[in-house]
């Protein structure tokens, strides 16, 4: 056996393999999604811009953070859970768990891409965005900080939802009955304070909130509620997840079944 | 030495099932080891623990001294092992994913020579550059090989590794197999086909409904049968002097037993004296199927 075996390195090689497997195929896991968010952006500015102000600034500056952001949430939830299921599904997962990788390892590696993925679509959605509307930056820090514990968070669901899955519509499933409305109900497309009480109450249950609100107030300076309060309530659910995917995976649920 | 694969009072359950009912097994290093049974026999559990796939319900297994819970990552090390089904990774050619399954075991580009060795020897070259997905069924089944190869392990198991292959396949792996015993690496081979057994391992294991009923060399377990069969299809019946050398009635064919070559005379005598005439005749040398046959139909 060769012998410069660093303990790192086959996570390192597992995160590098599912960087380059969404790479390989771009014009899906990239492309893709920033077209969608483009239209999104192209049709409600078209209908809106102009007529409605929201927290001070245009209606097109205070939507870009929030389509941003759901798409870098969507898309680190699709690149884990669909890596996961499709090897499962073609059974060639067998041969990662066949290698001394742990499993935190794995978690790590698995998470890495995912966040990656998340922030290279938020950052091309963004670059394009800002070709066309000026788009206010006030505190970038909070604009990485919500970024990445957002794409961190999804990414770990993305792997509980991968673990659990057997097949490519149960994935599917999760994406449009769980990951689309919480987005959407999320105040992507207006501030909460629009809502009638009822449903402003109902939006503070919802994480995607706090993820999309902070991730705004780190653009536009301002926000529905604190961004303190929304990283507290965003890292927690952030650890819990992250705990529960480390449990799922230590037990070898579904995986070492 | 350190034995390559320990096996203690193993059993595994799945719900109502004992599909291993406390195995026992050590396998020396550098031995060429055949695990034989029938289909559901308790052969692919067996693998899947030592492998870590699975959990054993009881029992320790340990591979080169590593045990493969307490030291699962010594142990995966130390073990290659190749699946029975034709699994892939659509998304990347044979050597990326080659380095990369090397990768996963911590062996960087300094390991890069050996994955090219293994790719050659194994007939890979010219698709070293074709993804996955582009290749035959006989050409996965190779990548499939080199993938188990890839950290070069000193123990590896070889899951049915020529179920749907073609002669030039089987002979081009086995030679390849066959170097890597010789320089020392510990092969383990569950197969249906009982003459690579036979032609390949110095020890067999059988296992049946979870239970080893036979672990001896191949040429003791063959010495349980001496002697050779008479294949033979006659005019009539078995005269009732024969019956007692009858082994199996096969189709047409009736199958007897021969202590010796000799005994043929008898035979052809007898069946002279009884007014039955032959058809057809084969005599045919014992082989592991008789024993595998004999042991799987008798325990």
């Amino acid at each position: 056996m060769s012998p410069q075996v660093h303990p790192w390195f086959g996570a390192w090689t597992l995160f590098r393999k599912e960087l380059l497997r969404f790479w390989r195929v771009s014009f899906q896991t990239v492309a893709a999604p920033v077209m969608t968010a483009l239209l999104y952006l192209l049709v409600f500015s078209h209908v809106l811009e102009g007529r409605v102000q929201v927290h001070g600034v245009s209606y097109t500056a205070f939507m870009i953070p929030g389509l941003i952001m759901m798409s870098l949430l969507q898309n680190a939830f699709a690149n884990s859970s669909s890596s996961l299921i499709q090897s499962k599904v073609m059974g060639n997962l067998v041969f990662v768990m066949l290698t001394p990788i742990t499993y935190l390892q794995f978690f790590l590696a698995f998470l890495a891409a995912a966040i990656l993925r998340g922030l290279v679509v938020g950052s091309v959605i963004y670059l394009v965005a800002i070709l066309f509307v000026d788009l206010p930056l006030v505190y970038p820090g909070w604009v990485l900080v919500f970024a990445l514990l957002g794409s961190g968070l999804l990414g770990a669901f993305g792997i509980i939802a991968g673990i659990w899955a057997e097949k490519f519509d149960q994935i599917a499933a999760f994406q449009n009955f769980v990951i689309m409305p919480l987005s959407f109900l999320s105040g992507v497309f207006y501030s909460i304070h629009s809502l009638p009480a009822f449903w402003q109450q109902v939006t503070h249950l919802n994480p995607f909130f706090y993820m999309i609100d902070g991730f705004r107030y780190g653009f536009i300076g301002s926000g529905d509620v604190s961004p303190w309060l929304s990283l507290a309530i965003v890292s927690a659910s952030f650890f819990v997840l992250s705990w529960l995917t480390l449990r799922l995976l230590k037990s070898g649920y579904k995986l070492r079944s | 030495m350190t034995p390559a694969i320990k096996i203690e009072q193993v059993h595994k359950h799945f719900g109502a099932l004992h599909a291993l009912k406390g195995v026992d097994l050590t396998i020396a290093q550098g031995e060429f080891f055949a695990l034989l049974g029938p289909n559901g026999a308790g052969k692919s559990t067996l693998i899947s623990l030592l492998a870590g796939l699975q959990q054993p319900t009881s029992g320790h297994l340990s591979v080169m001294g590593f045990d493969v819970q307490r030291d699962y990552q010594q142990a995966r090390r130390s073990l290659g092992v190749v699946p029975q089904e034709l699994v892939f990774d659509p998304f990347f050619n044979v050597r990326e994913m080659l380095r990369f399954q090397a990768g996963y075991f911590g062996l960087g580009r300094s390991n890069d020579v050996w994955v090219d060795e293994v790719i050659e020897a194994l007939g890979l070259t010219d698709k070293a550059h074709t993804n996955m997905r582009r290749l035959s069924g006989g050409m996965k089944r190779r990548a499939l090989i080199a993938q188990a190869l890839a950290h070069k392990p000193p123990v590896i198991v070889l899951d049915e590794p020529t179920a749907g292959v073609d002669v030039e396949l089987r002979q081009t792996m086995w030679a390849f197999i066959q170097r890597l015993n010789r320089e020392g690496h510990t092969i383990i081979l569950t197969t249906h086909y009982l003459e690579e057994a036979e032609t390949l391992c110095s020890r067999v294991a059988m296992l049946k409904q979870g239970e080893i009923i036979a672990l001896d060399s191949t040429a003791n377990l063959l010495n349980r049968f001496p002697g050779k069969k008479l294949r033979l299809k006659l005019n009539g019946s078995l005269p009732l002097a024969l019956q007692p050398l009858l082994r199996q009635q096969e189709g047409e064919y009736v199958v007897l037993n021969l202590g010796e070559v000799t005994q043929i005379d008898t035979v052809l005598l007898e069946l002279r004296q009884a007014g039955v005439s032959l058809q057809d005749l084969q005599l045919i040398e014992s082989d592991l199927e008789d024993v595998f046959v004999d042991l799987v139909g008798r325990v």
